[in-house]
């Protein structure tokens, strides 16, 4: 009676021991439903090839506005050149941004973007993007910073009206080690 | 009776002084140690919610400053669940579930004890942060990110409080699990346990499954603030919003543990003082089943108000709206139970239907906001505050209090003193409905939760508020007194107690001796519950 009692003990434990696992796991799924419903705003990434691939839909025009934020722990400022753009969804888009250091400080910072409506964010891609890897700016600097982007033609009729949205961040190590993924994808790219 | 004491006296070992409690690898009591460990730190979390209401008794700040004031509204909350319902649920678990399955003790009795120790430990850790920088947690007990990273020294003492307290909790299950599938009597099948064991299986179950994930949310935490990693940092390319979903995949059947025991002690006293067995037993056990099932997959209807697809927000509607089912079957079937019946209205008794009563009103609430549109109106207001104190004072602690009050003669063998048990009754079931039921009112009209001040269109009912939070507060003091008197003495128990009482607890002793059904007794239909 007793042994089966340990049995059963231990047979529990590795449920208990597995559900600790399963909380980690919850990371990557929502990762991956976050991708494949658009939830967050999360923006595709394409190369220059799957852009040629994709039709320009001559009839109609986006409308795509840019909202910039700097998260208060970075003393920089950061401003979109242009307020808003009309764009034709398959067609390449170029944004500029100004960023500048106020500090005096060399500051690595991290853009992170995000796209509304939700479902827009589908459809919108970029093909290259200063939010890919880490900016380091010296003390004053100011720098324009682009991105390049498509609208994809699928992009439903209803749908006029887009807003790319970045939010700077201070990168410390954490960053850099996550762009860090990103940077090689870059690289491979372009390659 | 009189053999019987003979009987006892001769082979009651008890271990004396310090040492019987500190290495105690019995259940009665370590039960008795996690009864007055609960009620402890029930005074200790109450006392907090005094703060609370004396601040907000008037409108402006009076008593403390903003800070302490989230500190006092988290800890309240992190002592109330994980240190005064769990540790009950456990104690009454532990000392009933042998004695109703008849089992000489619980089938880890080592790991019985440990479970318990480790309980002092946490909350030393949680307690001692309000004397540190920065102060105790005061994000609020839900510990959303980014807020409670900016927590200062006593961060880690939070995150390891909540692994220990989840440690213990799951050692706790595993045993009562292990206990209840090794160790039952012969004869004693399961659908012939009492719905109290059967309660405390579904959530020893929902224990190991949920406490484990919010242990992975915290450590997540913990390496997001000194570790550096990006969980829950939009600047490393995570998201603090998927810490609510963590959180809540452990929150939600969390609810559930704290009220399954409550309804499982429930239905024991239902039917002994209705004289009638309990109606529809089969579908009382299913119904608790599908609850703690369905409870894993509702937990997005606490963050209606995100930013979730709409597919979502109707998915976790429905999903939500279908636990009322299982729920009105319980509730049916414990009004079927009294239907006709002989009743009587002893002090368990009258906690009982106390339950009954005003958990449905919590519930009640609690469909309300589970409708995604009008939740936007709700979330974050007093109408919260007031639907999961409904849920929880009079849901689940009255259930425990009743369940003290039902097996109190068994365990000491004196009768309490039912004058004073029928006055903790009412005054705290008048005080507890002037507490919390006009905080449906200023809820809806806007009032938001953890603030320390209010509008002054809020002013009279939070003073009425405020006067029923102190005499709840001072009316629980009763309960203290009446467990005093009844260990110290009083009227003798019978070892039925109840003359309505069935089930094998019944059958020992009242108060039954330091080691029972050290032989196993048979059961029989005529002698099992249902």
């Amino acid at each position: 009676m007793k042994n089966n009692a340990t049995k059963t003990a231990k047979k529990l434990g590795l449920v208990a021991v597995a559900m600790f696992g399963f909380g980690y796991l919850m990371v990557p799924i929502y990762n991956i439903l976050c991708e494949v419903t658009g939830i967050n705003g999360k923006t595709g990434r394409i190369t220059q090839s799957q852009v040629n691939a994709n039709d320009v839909d001559v009839d109609r025009f986006v409308t795509v506005e840019f909202d910039t934020n700097v998260n208060p722990n970075l003393p920089w400022t950061f401003k979109a050149a242009e307020f808003k753009q009309q764009v034709r969804p398959g067609e390449i888009a170029e944004a500029v941004f100004v960023v500048e250091n106020k500090s005096n400080k060399i500051i690595v910072g991290q853009a992170v973007p995000s796209v509304a409506p939700e479902q827009a964010s589908l459809f919108f891609n970029k093909t290259e993007c200063f939010c890919f890897i880490n900016q380091e700016l010296a003390p004053g600097e100011k720098k324009d910073m682009i991105v390049r982007y498509v609208v994809d033609s699928d992009l439903p009729e209803k749908i006029t009206t887009m807003t790319l949205s970045y939010t700077f961040f201070k990168a410390s190590e954490k960053a850099v080690a996550v762009t860090g993924q990103d940077r090689k994808i870059v690289i491979k790219d372009n390659g | 009776m009189s053999e019987a004491v003979l009987h006892d006296d001769h082979h009651d070992h008890k271990p004396y002084g310090i040492g019987r409690w500190l290495f105690s690898t019995n259940h009665k009591d370590i039960g008795t140690m996690y009864l007055v460990f609960a009620l402890i730190m029930f005074f200790v979390g109450g006392a907090m919610s005094m703060v609370i209401r004396a601040e907000l008794f008037q409108p402006g700040i009076q008593y403390v400053d903003p800070q302490f004031y989230n500190s006092m509204v988290t800890v309240h909350a992190l002592v109330m669940i994980f240190g005064a319902l769990m540790p009950a649920g456990v104690g009454l678990a532990n000392w009933m579930i042998p004695m109703m399955i008849g089992a000489p003790d619980m089938a880890l009795p080592r790991m019985n004890n440990m479970s318990f120790w480790i309980l002092p430990f946490a909350f030393t850790l949680l307690l001692s942060t309000f004397f540190m920088q920065g102060g105790a947690p005061a994000g609020g007990w839900t510990m959303y990110p980014p807020l409670v990273l900016q927590l200062g020294d006593g961060f880690p003492y939070l995150v390891f409080a909540v692994h220990f307290l989840g440690i213990s909790s799951i050692m706790g299950a595993i045993n009562i699990i292990a206990t209840v599938f090794n160790m039952r009597a012969p004869g004693m099948s399961f659908m012939r346990l009492p719905l109290f064991v059967w309660a405390w299986i579904i959530t020893a179950f929902l224990l190991i499954a949920a406490m484990p994930v919010l242990a992975g949310g915290v450590t997540m935490l913990l390496t997001d603030k000194y570790f550096g990693t990006a969980f829950f940092d939009a600047a490393g390319g995570g998201d603090p919003v998927m810490f609510q979903h963590i959180f809540w995949f452990f929150g939600h059947p969390e609810v559930y543990i704290l009220v399954l025991p409550s309804f499982g002690v429930i239905s024991q006293i239902i039917p002994t003082f209705s004289r009638k067995p309990l109606f529809g037993y089969t579908s009382m056990v299913y119904a608790t089943a599908s609850i703690a099932f369905l409870s894993f997959f509702v937990w997005a209807h606490h963050m209606f108000t995100v930013g979730m697809p709409l597919t979502g927000e109707l998915f976790f509607m429905y999903a939500t709206m279908s636990i009322a089912v299982p729920t009105g079957v319980k509730i049916f079937n414990w009004m079927a139970t009294m239907w006709k019946g002989s009743m009587t209205f002893e002090t368990p008794m009258l906690f009982a239907i106390g339950v009954l009563f005003m958990f449905s009103i919590g519930g009640f609430s609690g469909l309300m906001m589970g409708i995604t549109p009008v939740d936007f109106q709700y979330h974050d207001t007093y109408f919260i505050v007031a639907h999961f104190h409904y849920v929880i004072v009079p849901g689940i602690i009255f259930g425990i209090i009743g369940g003290i009050y039902f097996w109190l003669p068994k365990w000491t063998g004196n009768m309490y003193d039912e004058k004073l048990g029928k006055l903790h009754f009412w005054l705290s079931t008048v005080s507890v409905n002037v507490l919390f039921f006009p905080m449906h009112f200023i809820g809806l009209a806007g009032m938001p939760r953890r603030i320390p001040d209010y509008n002054v269109q809020f002013a009279d009912w939070n003073t009425i508020i405020s006067l029923g939070g102190f005499v709840f507060g001072l009316s629980q003091l009763i309960l203290v007194w009446v467990v005093i008197k009844c260990v110290r003495g009083g009227e003798k128990a019978t070892d039925q107690v109840w003359e309505g009482a069935h089930g094998l607890e019944w059958t020992l002793p009242s108060p039954p001796p330091f080691h029972t059904f050290t032989t196993p007794p048979e059961v029989t239909d005529a002698t099992a519950h249902s």
